[in-house]
């Protein structure tokens, strides 16, 4: 018998109006998993982690948490989840350790448990120090660490981690990311939305794609990277009238389609990264005698990810 | 049913005990919580004390300063609606409404915490009162009913702000949509002056006005006037707001998301 997901989705909609957040949402996250859920903004990410966590009701579909549904008994799931959301959903005009006795009382803790427990989470979270500091005097990224001290306090069985970056400056971005690996390592379930490809890849084990409220690939960091080719290039060439010649001489070299500029000068592709990929192209380009102007391999980006399955950006359908 | 009760009391008390145990720790809050009745006592009772005459009444500050208190009581429920309004904006709403807490235990815990600080408030305003000149000429027990009939219509309008607090998308909004309503409310009323004063159409509304109701019956009992059923009345009015607001506050809340 197949064991119960953590989390699961399965035909979820939800509707705002005239917009479809959710278009037939699927989703299952076996326990134990670090799940991310990468898309743009307004793709569904903070829809769907809503309806999970049972903040919206969904207008179709079921969502269930070990096997409770949300619906039916949002009071049995809450025992089970912890949320950080896209704030740093803290009481600034308590200290450190009085946020987290508020909200494990409010989980109807034992008083002597919460305090316990407390202190083990501030020292986790290396806040002991500030533990009982007001915490409106707190940078953005030890407000971060506290909501998440807040949202273990009950050791939930699903931890669910709404842009858990997003607004951090990069070192505190950096300790977000080790707080996180530590706590997929010590076996918590996490479903994590991002906006960032690097943050997805760095932290979760499996990515779920997600855009206009439908999932649109699942897989591995690696999977979804093999898919354009693990790494992008980039060429410039200096003259127009060179374009079909550099696209013969590109094309062999790359694992995908190569994507050429309304000006006919700029040419981008996947490709398999690699000593000597650069040094190839140029001597392909040289060859067809087409002047180089600059050559690219880099990581791919969300934006890359999204050109590759959708055939439009992350960032420019943000403006539509 | 008794434990969701028990919970609720609980919650409710967990929620309220966040806010109390702020209250010490801002002295600016506490400071203004107390100059402001102090203000709107001195300028009504200065600038207007000397020129309006009430009939029946041989001293306009017996008359006035009931209708003062009346006031500050009702303008202190604004409270409770910026109070949630900054939760929601903050994010803290979501994050409560994902525990396994009851449901109206925010606002019940938010509202009596409110009503606490605006006890304190009160305090003041009283002390200030019986310096320059005012007498519960009424008796002690008719000065306490009339003081619980004002704090419990002042709770029952802080209800109608949670919902405004969770209406609204700011805690400026919050703070502008929760006070300007109390201006009709409070002067179109018999707080300052006696509605029949007032041309035709306007006496309609005063006489009409659940605060002038309030207010009289709090008037005739600190003055040891006859009070009729007003103060019944005045009873009904706050338990039946409490009623239906109650309800539509925690239904409320209970659908409202952050961003």
């Amino acid at each position: 018998m197949p064991t119960t997901p953590a989390v699961e989705m399965r035909g979820v909609v939800k509707r705002f109006g005239e917009t479809l957040a959710l278009d037939g949402v699927n989703l299952s996250v076996p326990t134990g998993a670090v799940y991310g859920l990468l898309g743009p903004n307004g793709a569904g990410k903070t829809t769907s982690v809503r309806v999970l966590t049972t903040l919206l009701t969904p207008d179709a579909g079921e969502a269930r948490i070990d096997g409770i549904d949300v619906v039916a008994d949002p009071h049995a799931v809450r025992r089970r989840i912890g949320l950080t959301g896209q704030y740093a959903a803290v009481e600034e005009r308590l200290t450190a350790r009085e946020n987290l006795d508020y909200v494990g009382r409010l989980f109807h803790l034992p008083r002597s448990q919460v305090r316990q427990r407390a202190s083990d989470l501030l020292e986790r979270f290396d806040l002991a120090d500030a533990a009982d500091r007001v915490v409106k005097g707190f940078s953005g990224g030890m407000r971060r660490r506290l909501d998440i001290a807040m949202s273990l306090i009950a050791e939930p069985s699903v931890l669910f981690l709404d842009e858990p970056t997003t607004g951090l400056d990069p070192r505190s971005r950096l300790g977000m990311w080790d707080v996180i690996a530590e706590l997929a390592a010590d076996g918590t379930t996490v479903l994590l939305t991002t906006q960032y490809l690097e943050e997805a890849d760095r932290l979760a084990e499996q990515i779920v794609v997600i855009d206009h409220g439908r999932v649109i690939a699942e897989g591995t960091p690696e999977q979804l990277k093999a898919r354009i080719g693990g790494a992008l290039l980039s060429v410039r060439i200096a003259r127009p009238e060179n374009r079909d010649r550099a696209l013969g001489a590109l094309t062999p070299l790359c694992t995908g389609p190569v994507d050429v500029s309304p000006d006919d000068v700029a040419f981008s592709a996947p490709i398999i990264a690699g000593d000597g990929v650069v040094p190839g192209v140029i001597r392909a380009l040289d060859d067809v005698g087409v002047d180089v102007l600059d050559v690219e391999v880099r990581k791919p980006s969300l934006d890359d990810v999204f050109l590759a399955l959708t055939g439009h950006t992350a960032s420019s359908e943000e403006e539509s | 049913m008794t434990r969701r009760v028990l919970w609720m009391l609980r919650d409710s008390w967990v929620e309220a005990e966040r806010h109390l145990r702020i209250i010490p720790r801002n002295i600016e809050l506490l400071i203004f919580a107390a100059i402001q009745p102090i203000m709107f006592l001195v300028l009504f009772v200065y600038v207007f004390g000397g020129s309006i005459v009430i009939p029946g009444f041989d001293d306009y500050d017996q008359f006035l300063m009931p209708g003062i208190f009346a006031q500050t009581l009702v303008f202190g429920s604004a409270f409770t609606g910026i109070g949630l309004a900054d939760d929601l904006q903050k994010g803290l709403v979501d994050r409560l409404r994902s525990l396994p807490m009851s449901r109206s235990a925010v606002i019940i815990g938010r509202t009596v915490s409110d009503l606490v600080r605006n006890l304190f408030t009160f305090a003041v305003m009283i002390a200030v009162a019986l310096a320059i000149g005012f007498r519960f000429t009424g008796g002690a027990w008719n000065a306490v009913v009339a003081t619980v009939l004002l704090v419990l219509f002042s709770y029952a309008l802080s209800w109608v702000q949670a919902i405004i607090g969770l209406s609204v998308t700011s805690v400026e909004a919050a703070n502008s949509a929760g006070f300007i309503w109390m201006f009709p409310l409070t002067f179109v009323s018999s707080a300052f002056v006696d509605p029949s004063t007032m041309p035709g159409w306007l006496r309609t509304v005063a006489d009409a006005n659940p605060f002038t109701l309030v207010t009289d019956a709090a008037r005739a009992l600190y003055n040891g006037n006859p009070v009729g059923n007003d103060a019944w009345w005045s009873l009904a009015w706050s338990v039946g707001l409490i009623a239906v607001f109650s309800a539509l506050a925690t239904r409320k809340f209970s659908r409202s998301t952050s961003g």
